[in-house]
């Protein structure tokens, strides 16, 4: 492994150095199609899971086939996407924002051998590597954070989650059954880098305990009193500790009773590490969107506090959220979303229909805006 | 033969999703039988040890990466996050795997030249493991050692014209819809304002001068694909002003069957015939909509442009001439004080280069304000929560409009100035004792 120079001159860095340039122009990147057609479109059909056909004012078709797969992606696989775009895209394609890769074509004759291409190509252990679907009233590929693989915070794995998950929905994937679309989101801790906050189901990882302290390095890995601004529920103050070898350090203590397992200390103080084999799991959130089609986009509410994290494969998790798709599936309206169905029963009956327990860790007691979520009505059912 | 025993996360190599598993197996063999003879610039089993501290991970349900590490490349404050192992001699390969993030063209279209170029460049100086894509948009690079973050960033942008993306308190690299580039519903070119915005705002995007974070993403309809409203502390969404565009003949062939219903996206269910009545006009939330004598009739005045009836009938449907966006701010994710919304802040205005009112009137006016006045760490939507709508009016020079709020206050605890006040708020008590005795 010999060192190979770029061209960088680590003497002189500011010596031929490009900065500022930003990313390439998209124009660049378009198929010719888009590229004509572009802001001209005229409508666009689902042929069947996964395939669209986009018509312009030209008469142009473009029929994109939509597939999913792990964002989590080697350069081996890229190389394979690469692979299939030369052969029948004329070397075009793109991602979605929900880590699908879309394979354009421009004529419907090429339509079928490129499906046929991808559903033929499975990986050694018999999982598809190009699934086709994740549109319409269905399920599309799960955006998700890190995890384990690459983050110092998470409460839970990511892609361990997303692929436990996505085996359990595949057939939502392929299939158009649903009332609506229901997005899963998935994120490994409340920093939320996914932003699950406002999907019809939000996978979320979560901590249970207060962080535990290392006194003995505290002030020398932290600035403490930006670990004490920290804290939102002001439960961290400053303190003195005698180690065992009689030495006073100065550290901080952690009202305990007041935490509520954020971790932005540990995001400010390394010797606040929170993570913990069993304190730590999946919160279950449901019912939020970002559409404003009928109602307005809405937050994701808890509808299980905890689940343990329970690997490689998390069945708790699975199943509550396979009782939750199926109960919306049976129960909703054509076009209604997951939180527009449980409003319209009422949460009191959602927790009966998807056979989840409710416990007293669902109702809001974080701040102000939790009275307004408290039932001030007769209005309810038994 | 594996370096790593990797039990648990075998057991993720079946079932019919794709497997990240078999994945980076398939990396860790391509760099062990390095048939193309690639000079490997971080270590060849990186991929590996990366398994095998993730099967560590599995095993212990606990994380093994390590807190941050100020890492990066020269004159930027973002684009590179530290990642080191909390088991470096378990995992040597991996002891330093820091991230680097790319900026992603808008719209994330990509000819395989320039894929494969990358994939060519961050196989040989990094770990050829990727996100495509992060969360906010980026092209994200998985692990790299120090010495390589400098080599790389100069091959991206010597020779493949193309520069990292944003991270820490910095602008973070805007990110949009496929908007006009292939979707009817786009009410302005969301590819083109990212592009501008971001290449406008390089400074913002690459040294952190911010207290926090702050996002900017386009939607180039109120369907919202990219989730700007939820996520963005300046969320751009397309809207039109004037009519919806309906074709009669196309409203009829709906109703008599022969189209579809939302583009055929209830197709793996018998949901039964059509319904106009029931399916459009009674679920239009303005009740603005009916179809009566094979007529359908909009009063679109009284419109939300809610898309509903437009997803359901993209045939006979189209969105008004008169398109611009509606800009909302302050969403953000439930850290600290719980999630945010985005809020109406400019119910309308036009999105055209160069772009000069959105950029004059409103964004830097509000960087302005968010710079002076939040405080580390404080996000806008928590400075909007904190010093109020007034105040984010009173700094954009904004007008107040009902359109911004969901409701008038409840309270009358209205904080009058004294300049609105008639002869302000200096009075003489003398003045007024002569009418009224102790």
């Amino acid at each position: 492994m010999a060192f190979v120079s770029s061209g960088y001159n680590p003497g002189k860095p500011m010596e031929d150095r490009i900065t500022d340039i930003g990313p390439r122009h998209f124009e660049e990147f378009y198929p010719p199609v888009i590229k004509k057609n572009k802001g001209k479109w005229l409508y666009h059909e689902i042929l069947e899971p996964g395939v669209l056909v986009h018509v312009a004012e030209s008469g142009d078709e473009v029929y994109t086939v939509r597939v999913g797969g792990c964002r989590l992606m080697s350069v081996s696989h890229i190389r394979e996407i690469c692979e299939i775009a030369d052969k029948h895209c004329d070397g075009h394609l793109r991602f979605t924002t929900r880590n699908n890769i879309e394979f354009m074509v421009d004529s419907k004759d090429k339509l079928k051998p490129l499906v046929d291409d991808l559903m033929s190509r499975k990986q050694s252990g018999g999982c598809y590597k190009f699934p086709v679907g994740g549109t319409g009233a269905g399920i599309t590929n799960i955006v998700h954070t890190q995890g384990w693989i690459h983050c110092h915070t998470p409460a839970t794995d990511a892609s361990g989650t997303v692929k436990a998950t996505m085996d359990v929905l595949f057939d939502d994937f392929r299939n158009m059954r649903l009332p609506a679309q229901l997005r899963v989101s998935m994120a490994c801790c409340l920093n939320m880098c996914g932003a699950v906050h406002c999907s019809d189901i939000a996978i979320l990882g979560y901590h249970r305990k207060p962080p535990i302290l290392d006194h003995e390095y505290l002030d020398k890995m932290c600035e403490i009193p930006l670990a004490i601004a920290a804290c939102p529920t002001a439960a961290i103050k400053p303190t003195k500790i005698k180690l065992e070898d009689g030495k006073e350090v100065k550290s901080v203590a952690v009202k305990e009773e007041r935490c509520m397992f954020c971790g932005n200390c540990y995001t400010m103080c390394p010797s606040m590490p929170l993570a913990d084999d069993v304190g730590d799991g999946i919160v279950l959130m449901a019912g939020g969107k970002v559409s404003n089609r009928i109602s307005a986009p809405k937050f994701s509410k808890v509808v299980v506090a905890f689940i343990p994290n329970e690997m490689p494969r998390w069945p708790k998790m699975t199943n509550a959220i396979t009782q939750i798709v199926e109960a919306y599936a049976k129960g909703a309206n054509k076009y209604e979303r997951l939180g527009d169905w449980a409003e319209r029963i009422g949460w009191e009956r959602f927790f009966e229909v998807c056979e989840l327990e409710f416990t007293h860790h669902l109702i809001d007691d974080f701040r102000d805006p939790a009275y307004y979520t408290w039932r001030q009505t007769t209005q309810f059912k038994f | 033969m594996a370096k790593h025993e990797t039990p648990l996360l075998d057991q993720l190599e079946t079932g019919p999703w794709p497997s990240f598993v078999t994945d980076i197996k398939r990396e860790a063999e391509s760099r062990a039988t390095n048939e193309k003879g690639v000079d490997y610039q971080i270590p060849q089993d990186a991929c590996e040890d990366l398994l095998g501290v993730l099967e560590l991970s599995f095993k212990h349900g606990r994380t093994h990466w390590k807190h941050g590490g100020i890492v990066g490349v020269f004159g930027y404050g973002g684009g590179v996050i530290g990642r080191y192992c909390d088991q470096p001699e378990m995992f040597p390969g991996v002891a330093h795997f820091h991230t680097m993030r790319v900026s992603q063209p808008a719209g994330k279209f990509y000819t395989t030249k320039y894929l494969e170029s990358i994939c060519d460049l961050w196989e040989r100086r990094g770990s050829g493991i990727t996100n495509m894509h992060g969360s906010t948009g980026d092209i994200i690079f998985l692990g790299t050692t120090t010495p390589q973050l400098e080599e790389v960033f100069y091959e991206l942008t010597h020779n493949l014209n193309q520069d990292l993306g944003g991270s820490g308190s910095n602008l973070r690299t805007p990110s949009d819809c496929i908007g006009a580039a292939r979707c009817e519903y786009a009410c302005y070119d969301t590819q083109a304002i990212c592009h501008d915005l971001t290449v406008e705002y390089q400074d913002e995007l690459h040294r952190p001068a911010f207290p926090y974070k702050f996002k900017f993403k386009f939607d180039g309809c109120p369907n919202c694909c990219v989730a700007s409203i939820a996520r963005s502390d300046l969320s751009f969404i397309g809207l039109w002003r004037d009519e919806i565009r309906i074709d009669e003949e196309a409203v009829k062939a709906y109703v008599g069957g022969e189209l579809k219903p939302n583009a055929g996206a209830h197709a793996g269910r018998d949901w039964g015939a059509f319904d106009i009545q029931k399916e459009v006009i009674g679920l239009c939330p303005t009740q603005c909509m009916r179809y009566e004598g094979d007529k359908l009739e909009i009063n679109n005045k009284e419109c939300t442009h809610c898309m509903h009836c437009i997803n359901v009938m993209p045939r006979a449907l189209r969105i008004g001439n008169d398109r611009g966006c509606a800009i909302l701010a302050g969403a953000k994710a439930p850290i600290l004080d719980g999630a945010q919304m985005g809020t109406l802040i400019v119910p309308f205005i036009k999105a055209e280069p160069p772009y000069t009112d959105i950029k004059e009137k409103v964004i830097e006016p509000i960087w302005d304000w968010w710079m002076e006045e939040g405080k580390n760490r404080e996000r806008l939507g928590e400075l909007m929560k904190r010093q109020g709508m007034q105040k984010l009016l009173e700094m954009t020079g904004l007008d107040p409009d009902p359109r911004m709020i969901q409701e008038p206050r409840t309270n009358p605890y209205i904080f009058w100035k004294e300049d609105e006040v008639e002869g302000g708020f200096k009075r003489d008590i003398n003045e007024f004792r002569k009418y009224h005795k102790r």
